[in-house]
């Protein structure tokens, strides 16, 4: 069987290494340029401060030079670890991440698997890191790590709920769980009859966007919501033990995670890679679009995660639980009726 | 009443001892976490000892002495113009108020009075460690609660405070400026003027201050009612400074026992907060940040004309006596107790530093709390490890 990819006529393995190949290099990229805009720049910005500037123009190259200091570090294992464990803790963070990002579609090809079920797949991945991380608290024989694992869990299985509930929503709204059939009702739709924006369901789930996006930062354990690593009181937390490379892959995780939880926000709430159908791009052009426009809408997103975690001092676990079960998991549910009864009734 | 039968009563002991048994087989033991001496949250080498039962800490003691130099025992051989040197290094954020408390005292015993224009000099840089100092405790408390931003805000205002004291004294950190009878060197030409500007922008960082973390949300469910030290057992424990205000005793060394410095003269405000809890404990050291801003300003208006030493002998020999001064330091109340039997250097200085006293409720404070609130709560009494271990 053979598809069409590029105006080429491939076999199925040869399209699918491309697109992954395609894919870890476009996930990679993406990571990088909001390490260096976010993380490094535009943190310094709003603390009053350069931020790198020695590594390349502007420390453009200071990732690189992280990354090749992370490389050269000695890997350390605690005398009391599970070796095994606490090896593979970051391989299964990692690999959540990456697993993610098979069904997110960045054009109308570029999809390494279009699933029926995309956006629970997803959803599915991305909890798998609590494991890893579990995995990684247990294993590293600290109490701070065990503390910090077990904070991550309750929270990341409290924010789930959220998360997916107010994904429902777009999905009740849309009518499939498949991500490509998401983003072509948003690209076709029209807003009280007016096609020229599409219609991105920012407009009509904004409670669930908002629900969506506190979700992903607890998801994410970025500040209001990072009691796990938590550096003032449990140092880093089941970070702790981690150097050298097991640590880059969290690092890496943890921003691609960002990347890729703010493409999914994107393609369910602003539209994905397309362009509203009423521009009248052709589907050639979209294979070169499609996928600038996701990157562009994914690194905004992302940006809003930053700007959050840099301006909010952090909320206390029980505190976190407590918005979380009494007050998003409620508003997200009504929010599911009311989207569910307008469907019926419109 | 009805009699209970030897059969019913062996039943009770046995379901007792089942249920004890049982009890024993469940429990799980409890973790003891040591906070320190190297944690983020210490400030230094404070260790913080935790028993948890899960997240919360059923019993906390603080172990001091990590950083124990000696200042008290140190003072006895060395002669008065070298210890000012030394006790620079107890509070080290706010080292020119460590000098002055040890200064009145020696100037006591010797019956030397400053000139006006000293005295009035040493209010006012009094008041700028105090800046120094407490601003950079309103960014840090920001740090402690996962606030990343403000300390920045701090750390770049408080270098505008340091730089007008390193005008003044040739020192950032260490002034080692105060002398006997008066001051090492009068005020360099300009310097009120770019004092008052330097004013205007801490006030700024006051307000930038009172958005980012005072009026956050996060903030305030993570510092309202935790920590609560109610009056009486603040005194008990013998804190001192805003610890103590913030309990609602209103009570000001600068204004209840003020010797030998300027501010009966200045118009301020003490500030108290009735909840004694972490919240209030910032609030009123933001409010004094504020008020030191303006008596700073004022101190720059009227800064009296005069001689800045007074007639002090070459070698100073302190007449045999005793005397306690202690003066309102950033931290709290900071005082020396010096003996003299009328040698070069003093027979025995007793040092009454605030942190000590305000770091010995933690026992009492801590129990019952969580992991998290532990952090907010020494955040908030606010110690610096020199003023603990001397």
């Amino acid at each position: 069987m053979t598809h069409t990819f590029f105006s080429l006529e491939l076999a199925y393995w040869q399209q699918t290494l491309i697109k992954l190949l395609a894919g870890v290099a476009f996930i990679l990229a993406l990571t990088g340029a909001v390490v260096y805009l976010y993380l490094f720049k535009f943190v310094s910005f709003m603390q009053s401060r350069l931020g790198p500037m020695e590594a390349g123009p502007y420390g453009s190259l200071q990732l690189l030079a992280e990354v090749g200091k992370w490389l050269q570090k000695e890997d350390i294992h605690t005398e009391n670890s599970d070796r095994l464990i606490f090896g593979l803790a970051p391989a299964v963070v990692m690999g959540s991440t990456f697993l993610m990002f098979v069904v997110i579609p960045a054009g109308p090809n570029a999809v390494i698997a279009d699933l029926p079920s995309g956006i629970y797949y997803v959803l599915a991945m991305s909890s798998i890191s609590v494991i890893g991380i579990l995995m990684a608290g247990w294993a590293s024989a600290n109490k701070y790590a065990l503390l910090g694992g077990l904070r991550a869990a309750g929270q990341l299985i409290a924010y789930e709920l959220p998360l997916v509930l107010a994904g429902l929503g777009v999905v009740i709204q849309a009518g499939s769980l498949n991500l490509q059939s998401i983003v072509a009702s948003q690209s076709s739709g029209e807003i009280f009859g007016i096609p020229a924006i599409g219609n991105p369901f920012i407009i009509t789930q904004i409670v669930g966007f908002v629900v969506f996006m506190i979700a992903v930062q607890a998801e994410l354990t970025q500040t209001p919501f990072d009691m796990p690593i938590a550096e003032s009181e449990l140092v880093a937390g089941y970070q702790v033990e981690y150097t050298g490379i097991r640590f880059l892959v969290y690092f890496i995780a943890e921003f691609a995670t960002a990347v890729g939880f703010a493409a999914v926000a994107s393609t369910l709430f602003l539209g994905g890679w397309a362009l509203p159908e009423s521009w009248g791009i052709s589907d050639d052009a979209m294979h070169v679009i499609g996928p600038i426009v996701i990157a562009i809408k994914a690194v905004l997103l992302v940006g809003v995660v930053f700007w959050v975690r840099f301006s909010f001092p952090r909320f206390r676990e029980d505190q976190l639980q407590r918005l979380a079960w009494k007050f998003l998991i409620p508003i997200t549910l009504i929010n599911l009726v009311v989207t569910a009864v307008l469907k019926v009734v419109l | 009443m009805t009699a209970i039968t030897d059969r019913q009563k062996l039943q009770y002991i046995a379901a007792k001892a089942a249920d004890a048994r049982v009890n024993v087989e469940l429990e799980t033991e409890g973790m003891i976490l040591n906070i320190g001496p190297q944690h983020p949250a210490t400030h230094g080498t404070l260790r913080i000892v935790a028993k948890l039962d899960g997240e919360q800490v059923i019993l906390a003691e603080p172990m001091a002495g990590y950083m124990h130099r000696g200042y008290e025992k140190l003072t006895e051989v060395r002669t008065y113009a070298q210890i000012t040197t030394l006790v620079n290094r107890i509070d080290w954020l706010g080292s020119f108020a460590n000098e002055v408390p040890f200064i009145l005292a020696a100037e006591q015993l010797m019956g030397v009075e400053a000139p006006p224009r000293a005295t009035w000099i040493r209010t006012l840089l009094f008041e700028m460690s105090r800046l120094a100092n407490i601003i950079l405790f309103l960014g840090d408390m920001g740090v402690q609660l996962g606030a990343i931003t403000p300390v920045f805000f701090a750390f770049r205002d408080r270098e505008y405070v340091l730089d007008q004291i390193e005008a003044v004294t040739g020192g950032r950190f260490h002034p080692n400026f105060d002398r006997i009878g008066g001051l090492k060197d009068d005020l360099p030409k300009g310097w009120l003027a770019d004092t008052k500007g330097v004013m205007d922008k801490v006030r700024t960082f006051c307000d930038q201050i009172e958005d980012l973390l005072l009026g956050s949300e996060v903030f305030q469910q993570r510092t309202r009612g935790i920590g609560v030290i109610p009056a009486d057992v603040a005194t008990q424990y013998g804190l001192s400074g805003a610890n103590a205000r913030a309990s609602g005793i209103d009570w000001d060394l600068r204004r209840d026992n003020c010797i030998g410095l300027s501010y009966p003269q200045l118009d301020w405000k003490v500030w108290t907060h009735p909840d004694g809890d972490s919240f209030a404990r910032f609030w009123v050291r933001l409010q004094e940040v504020r008020e030191a801003t303006k008596m700073v300003d004022q101190l720059c208006d009227g800064v009296p004309s005069g001689p800045i030493m007074a007639k002090v002998p070459r070698i100073i020999k302190v007449p045999a006596g005793e005397a306690y001064i202690s003066t309102e330091n950033p931290l709290g109340e900071m005082g020396y107790y010096i003996v003299s039997k009328g040698d070069l250097t003093p027979f025995r200085v007793k040092i009454r530093s605030a942190s000590f006293n305000n770091v010995s409720i933690t026992p009492w404070l801590l129990r019952g709390v969580y992991v998290p609130d532990i952090i907010t709560i020494l955040a908030s009494l606010y110690f610096i490890l020199g003023d603990i271990d001397r």
